[in-house]
């Protein structure tokens, strides 16, 4: 019970402390030209690697599995439609299909 | 010359209206479906590894960083001692660090209150946020994170409450969802060239140090792949979309 009551403190924390930093110690000043230019293509960078990590990796290895062909069904979705249920809902779809085999 | 040309960090009068709000939760609602959809799971996730039903709820309540639970149980589900669980939820907590530092200057006001408004940074808010010059839209932030926030809490509740009766939530893969939730976010921003080339390296560098890293880890070096935004021809590009934003 107490490690449950540390554990669900901490990662509250370190949380707060995370999403403050960068507004904290950053906050309220210009913004140089460069800096723009990198934080443009920040977004592709860390959801290629969620993405990458999540469907192609199980823990410490590589690998595939009906949840990769599924995120693939549900990026081509995303891709065709743009719509996040339809991708979400898709991924889903095909990964239980291919479970239930 | 163009350094003097550019708006303050954050324009004049940009309080946060009504309509920025409205139009946030709007932008926010899919990704709070999918969310909520992810919830559930989390809810069903927690009952199995022993977290009781309240633990599970006030965890999605005052911790709000999906990927971060999600790895906090595992750790906790096989055995791994709390405090690592901590850290394993820090580290996939890292990228927000460099999303808190990218929305920084978009956030006005003293140090606590930024310090309280950069808890609004979830992925897709801070996507949809996004002006596509460096800056982000504060109001679009909120009300995008408030939706994600109830669908978040009411998800885990769901699972909480009515998970015995799903069972194994992979058997509906469920844990397609998350990626496929990123995947989608993901093919939002590839709209030229170096999007997709930083796009690829940031997956490479991932998964080149998935085998070697801490998990999280991986995905805060991806951001590496952003210095990409560095060379000549990207901050001429960023120069002159600032021009043709405030050139009129």
């Amino acid at each position: 019970m107490n490690g449950t009551v540390l554990l669900i403190a901490g990662c509250a924390v370190i949380t707060f402390l995370i999403k403050a930093a960068g507004p904290v110690f950053l906050g309220g000043r210009d913004l140089p030209i460069a800096f723009r230019s990198v934080i443009m293509v920040l977004a592709p960078a860390l959801f290629a690697a969620l993405v990458a990590t999540q469907a192609l990796a199980d823990g410490k290895h590589i690998a595939i599995g009906p949840e990769t062909a599924g995120v693939a069904a549900g990026a081509l979705v995303a891709w065709r439609t743009r719509s996040i249920v339809g991708c979400v809902v898709a991924a889903a779809a095909v990964t239980a299909l291919l479970r239930a085999l | 010359m163009l350094q003097e040309a550019l708006p303050p960090p954050v324009p004049e009068g940009a309080g946060v209206g009504r309509a920025g709000l409205i139009a946030g939760v709007r932008a926010g609602f899919p990704f709070a479906i999918a969310g909520g959809i992810l919830a559930i799971s989390f809810g069903v996730v927690a009952q199995d590894i022993g977290m009781s039903k309240a633990a599970a709820i006030i965890m999605s309540t005052i911790v709000f960083a999906g990927s971060a639970q999600f790895a906090a149980l595992a750790i906790v589900g096989g055995g791994g001692a709390i405090g690592a669980a901590i850290v394993a939820a820090a580290l996939m907590n890292s990228r927000f660090l460099a999303m808190s530092i990218a929305l920084a200057p978009s956030l006005p006001g003293g140090p606590l209150w930024r310090a309280l408004q950069g808890q609004a940074t979830v992925d897709a808010s801070w996507a949809i946020a996004s002006r596509g010059d460096g800056t982000f839209d504060r109001a679009l932030l909120f009300g995008s994170t408030a939706i994600q926030y109830v669908a978040w809490v009411g998800g885990t509740i769901i699972g909480a409450f009515g998970g015995g009766a799903l069972g194994d939530t992979d058997r509906f893969g469920l844990d397609a969802v998350y990626p496929a939730f990123f995947a989608g976010l993901l093919i939002n921003e590839l709209h030229d060239r170096r999007s997709r080339v930083v796009a690829a390296t940031g997956g490479l560098i991932a998964l080149v140090l998935v085998p070697i890293a801490p998990a999280g880890v991986p995905i805060l070096a991806a951001s590496l792949a952003a210095l990409a935004g560095l060379t000549r021809q990207a901050r001429a590009d960023t120069a002159a979309v600032l021009q043709a934003e405030h050139g009129s």
